[in-house]
């Protein structure tokens, strides 16, 4: 073996015993620096007779390429390896809780009214709303309650003592909407109403989603496939329904309508879920609309209601009492 | 009403099973509410009659009665008052089994052998309550076995109706929808009149026939006082849930349940003179069956004679002139009200009478003949008697009309979408009463006299589609439109608001609308409230004037449940008087506790004045006005620490902490803060415009100088560019990055520190001419707000 082979037989061995990228350089210097072994070589190179030099040359520059790629090789393992060193020591444990800041989100009513704006948005309806404290003419007069009619007394109206009252359903929005809307109409009103009654099963105030839809093809059984594809859609289910005849003064033929409800025990019931009809055509006068020419539907809808079926809420009063760990239970 | 199905089928003797019958009455607009057995399950009990009773030897309140249960006797020991010789009653045998699995076995009371027990109707749940054992009719065949012979084996029907239909208060009209739907035969009783053997009338006056235009009477002489109503009537009463009283009164009630005529029956003896239905006069007072004492109005009529009022017409008869023991000669009322006067009378009296319901209603005005005779019957079957013939006076103009409806074929399938065959039609009109006539374009049908609710073609519709069933109706869809319609980009829906807020942290509440007054006048809120007239409670008395009340409730309640940072929104109504009814909808934030939930990785500072003005200006980032903060002197916030919100000149809020002093009221150890805004005014949101961005670099000086404690910030800031000049557009952003008065500070005084960083669109500036800058503001802040610059 010459020197040269045995030189880089030496450089390499100690390359790759090398720890660190310290102790490798310090080989590189050992080899490859100014006064390194192969360097020294090199500048011997003139001292050699002029017909060697040529392949002496080649072979040296090609023993310092080894060893070059030889230390670059290690240097980047040992780079690799410090690097992972270091951050291994940066470690943290993933599991501690992020940063947060305070959640926040909608009420369960708003955001079962959103749901049914959107779902009716879909096909057309825009939405329309209404004061609260309304006046005897668009709460009950021009909705077909004649003066003492015991459909008023079963509204259990608040009163002011001016005359005005407390809108006891969404529908007084209809006739709104009738005198500043031109057929064909397709609106619906959400919103706050209130009736004097106040138990388990009843607040003094809840929501409404009123809807009215006014043309000259509106009829009942389009009613009923509205209505059909309204609750499939809002409870995402091929929930059956069924509109039974009820009585509203205000619409002529009335429905209310159940929706076929599986229990927990599996037994199946039929829950009244909205009330609905043909708009009386008393009602479309009041209205300003012809009644010869068109003819319409109206229906109202308990969000409340709607929101404990979809969401399995128990207690309707829950709903107002506004204790966060209930509402906490509905953010997004 | 509730009924009795044994009932029902008497009058029309369906097939179908009782669940179906339900199913077909709830279908047709009469909700069957309820179904329940006529009484509780129980086997082996029968008739017996006691034919001996002594007092236990060992206990004052039990007697041992011998007792005849036909194929034996029997000892049997009993508690009840009422047991005694002669008595037929009910008697459960030994191996007898009550409602609730009570086997009935040999007993031993206080030593005395009991073979068997004699029961009272709460024991066999035929009713909720009783004061004895039961007590037969003394022809009740003894061994009978008792749940045939009270003919046990039915239900009780309760059928919720909607106010139009009062024409199903009664066995008639139930009875016609079951038989219309089912094409079948009702069988009404025969009702024969009665032969009268007196010649009396009492003279009846009509002084207000637009009240009352029918009033039918007739005189019946010496009832038997003696007499009892007969089981099957007691029965068919107790199942509609009304007592047995007397048997006169007891037919007036039947015949009501059967055929749907209230009446009323007077002692002849009380009356003076003549009947006269008038108008109560002011204060005229009564004592009503039920004890009360009435004061009446002019609004109430009233049945009287030539010296005072007898009765509350159509809802309640007066106590002296009711029929009680003593009475032999009565004379019985079947008239016609007009249901508005009837209206809220009952409620008016705090008495609520099945008279009443029905008559403000609307009774048959072609029934009461009919319904005379039918209980002149019933009455003289049951006490004997003389009767004189029927008077009925009359006031033509005032009884209701037929009303003549006509309905096309085609308005037909306009309202309901499809068609129903027209032989079909007609048959549903003429089983339903209504006499029809079909010309092969349209039908007139006349409305039959216990109808109150045909008016219109409309309401004939809904007749058909309810017998045709709207489980038949198919399902169509609307024709819907296709065009897009315009989403106003500028402005703000209601629900991306809400979803900011929630992204802001904020949790949404909803309190009710009302609030009490003194909640209203703790806040110090505006005073003038609306009042409700008729309010459920002193909490709920008055429309709110604001939010604050309901969210610092919520706040309250929350805090007391260990929820100790919060973070609420409402929006909603708020309601004022002004020269018209003020009701715009506001939205209030309210913020206490830390800034963000206790955790490990932050430090953590409590809520302040800058958190919910931080927020505010987050959600109000999209205005198209700059905003602006003044000082605000709202008397339910903090006098140092609130400010009213301006966009475009306009005041749309108010933020700062909330009182102390409302908040020690109110016992909240913690300061709130909050923020109210007008819907109004922050729904208007730019619509988004492009403009140049420079691609020149940014330089930056920074500036501290120390001011007198009471030059705001604003003023600072506006100072600085205002010395600006003209150039004032190369100020790129004025920075704020410290406020701070302590060591080094003399007091009263503050340093503000702020970077001003600069950057021209076109090209890169100069230090030079930035040093320039700098130096103007400097100047004009040290000669016109006293500023020193530090160093």
């Amino acid at each position: 073996m010459s020197d040269l082979q045995q030189i880089v037989s030496d450089g390499l061995a100690q390359i790759n015993a090398a720890s660190s990228v310290q102790a490798l350089d310090e080989v590189r210097v050992q080899y490859l620096g100014q006064k390194g072994t192969v360097t020294m070589q090199l500048k011997q190179l003139g001292q050699l007779p002029p017909e060697v030099r040529k392949t002496a040359g080649q072979a040296i520059n090609q023993a310092k390429g080894q060893l070059f790629t030889a230390i670059q090789e290690k240097k980047n393992t040992l780079m690799a390896a410090e690097l992972n060193e270091k951050l291994m020591d940066e470690a943290i444990d993933v599991t501690l809780p992020g940063r947060q800041m305070g959640r926040g989100g909608v009420h369960p009513v708003s955001r079962t009214m959103q749901r049914i704006i959107d779902l009716f948005s879909q096909v057309g309806f825009d939405v329309v709303t209404g004061p609260e404290i309304e006046d005897d003419f668009h709460n009950f007069e021009a909705l077909n309650f004649p003066a003492h009619h015991p459909a008023r007394a079963m509204h259990d109206t608040f009163y002011f003592p001016d005359g005005h009252l407390l809108r006891t359903h969404t529908s007084p929005v209809q006739i709104r909407a009738m005198k500043t809307m031109q057929p064909p109409i397709k609106i619906i009103a959400p919103g706050k109403v209130y009736r004097s009654d106040s138990d388990q099963t009843h607040t003094p105030m809840f929501h409404q989603v009123e809807g009215l839809v006014i043309g000259e093809d509106v009829t009942f059984a389009s009613l009923k496939g509205v209505l059909n594809q309204f609750v499939n859609a809002f409870f995402e289910d091929d929930l059956q329904i069924r509109l039974r005849p009820s009585y509203f003064p205000f619409t002529e033929p009335s429905a209310e309508v159940d929706v076929e409800w599986k229990k927990d025990d599996g037994s199946i019931d039929w829950l009244e879920v909205l009330g609905c009809g043909m708009v009386h055509p008393n009602v479309l006068r009041s209205g300003g609309i012809d009644p010869e020419k068109y003819t319409g539907f109206a229906f109202g809808l308990g969000v409340e209601r709607f929101a404990m079926l979809r969401y399995g809420v128990q207690d309707l009063r829950n709903f107002f009492e506004n204790d966060m760990a209930f509402l906490r239970q509905f953010q997004s | 009403m509730k009924f009795s199905e044994n009932w029902l089928k008497q009058w029309v003797n369906y097939d179908q099973s009782s669940a179906a019958v339900m199913e077909q009455l709830t279908m047709l607009g009469l909700e069957v509410d309820g179904v329940e057995p006529a009484a509780g399950e129980f086997s082996g009990v029968v008739v017996a009659e006691i034919i001996a009773c002594e007092k236990h030897p060992d206990a004052d309140k039990l007697k041992v009665c011998v007792v005849n249960a036909g194929d034996e006797t029997l000892q049997i020991v009993c508690g009840a008052p009422n047991a005694r010789p002669g008595l037929k009653t009910a008697l459960s045998k030994i191996g007898a089994v009550l409602p609730g699995n009570f086997k009935i076995k040999k007993s031993k009371l206080r030593g005395v052998e009991s073979h068997g027990m004699l029961c009272s109707e709460v024991e066999l749940g035929i009713s909720q309550e009783s004061d004895g054992i039961i007590e037969l009719p003394v022809d009740a065949p003894v061994g009978e076995n008792v749940a045939v012979y009270m003919n046990l084996n039915d239900q009780v029907i309760d059928v919720d109706l909607t106010p139009n239909r009062a024409d199903c208060f009664c066995m008639r009209g139930v009875a016609r929808e079951v038989a219309t739907l089912n094409y079948l035969e009702i069988n009404s009783p025969k009702i024969d009149a009665v032969d009268s053997s007196l010649t009396e009338r009492i003279k009846v006056s009509l002084a207000a026939p637009a009240q009352c235009p029918i009033y039918g009477s007739r005189i019946i002489k010496g009832i038997d006082n003696a007499k009892i109503t007969p089981l099957w009537m007691k029965e068919c009463l107790r199942r509609s849930g009304i007592k047995s009283i007397h048997p006169v009164v007891d037919v007036t009630n039947y015949v009501m349940l059967e055929l749907g005529q209230p009446m009323h029956a007077f002692d002849l003896d009380k009356i003076d003179g003549s009947i006269i239905v008038r108008m109560a006069n002011l204060n005229e007072a009564l004592q009503l069956l039920d004890q009360s004492e009435a004061k009446l109005t002019d609004e109430f009529l009233v049945i009287a004679d030539e010296n005072k009022a007898l009765a509350v017409a159509g809802v309640i008869g007066g106590l002296d002139s009711g029929v009680n023991d003593q009475t032999q000669d009565i004379i019985l009322e079947s008239a016609y009200f007009d249901p508005a006067t009837i209206m809220g009378k009952s409620r008016k009296l705090g008495v609520h009478t099945e008279s009443a319901l029905r008559f403000e209603r609307g009774v048959d005005w072609d029934l009461q003949a009919v319904a005379l005779e039918r209980a002149t019957a019933l009455i003289t079957d049951i006490c004997g008697g003389e009767v004189a013939p029927i008077h009925v006076e009359r006031a033509e103009e005032y009884i209701p009309k037929q009303q003549t409806i006509e309905l096309t074929v085609e308005h037909l399938r306009k309202v309901l979408g499809f068609d129903v065959q027209t032989d079909k039609v007609t048959q549903i009109f003429n089983d339903l009463g209504f006499a029809a006539n079909f010309d092969g374009k349209s039908w007139t049908v006349k409305s039959p006299s216990w109808r109150f609710d045909l008016a219109i073609s409309e309401d004939l519709i809904e007749e058909v589609v309810r017998v045709v069933g709207y489980d038949q109706m198919p399902s169509h869809r609307l024709a819907s439109t296709d065009a897009i319609r315009i989403i106003p980009e500028q402005l703000k829906q209601i629900r991306f608001i809400k979803n900011q807020l929630a992204d802001l942290g904020y949790q949404e509440v909803i309190n009710y609308s009302f609030v009490g007054e003194k909640q209203v006048s703790d806040l110090k809120l505006a005073q003038d409230v609306f009042a409700l007239a008729n309010p459920l409670n002193k909490e709920m008395a008055v429309m709110r004037t604001h939010l604050l009340p309901g969210v610092l409730n919520n706040i309250k309640s929350n805090l007391a449940r260990q929820e100790h940072e919060l973070a609420l929104f409402e929006l909603g109504k708020v309601f004022s008087k002004a020269d018209d009814i003020k009701q715009d909808d506001v939205l209030l934030l309210a913020k206490t506790g830390q800034q963000s939930p206790e955790q490990w990785s932050q430090n953590n500072d409590k809520v302040d004045f800058f958190t919910i003005k931080g927020d505010v200006e987050s959600l109000l980032a999209d205005v198209p006005n700059e905003l602006g903060f003044e000082v605000s002197a709202q008397s339910y916030l903090h006098p140092g620490r609130q400010a009213c919100i301006k966009s475009d000149g306009q005041v749309v809020g108010y933020l700062g902490q909330v009182h102390p002093s409302i908040c020690q009221k109110m016992k909240i150890k913690q300061e709130v803060y909050i923020a109210e805004l007008n819907i109004d005014g922050i729904q208007q949101v730019k619509l988004p415009a492009w403009q140049s961005v420079s691609k020149f670099p940014q330089v930056r000086r920074d500036l501290a100088v120390i001011i007198k404690d009471e030059v705001t910030w604003s003023e600072v800031s506006a100072a600085v560019r205002k010395s600006l000049g003209e150039e004032a557009t190369i100020l790129y952003k004025l920075c704020l990055f410290d406020v701070y008065n302590g060591d080094n500070i003399e007091k009263g005084y503050k340093s503000l520190a702020m970077a001003m960083i600069f950057q021209e669109k076109n090209r890169t500036l100069e230090d030079k001419e930035v040093d320039k800058l700098v130096s103007k503001a400097v100047s004009f802040l040290t000669e016109q707000l006293n500023a020193e610059i530090r160093s």
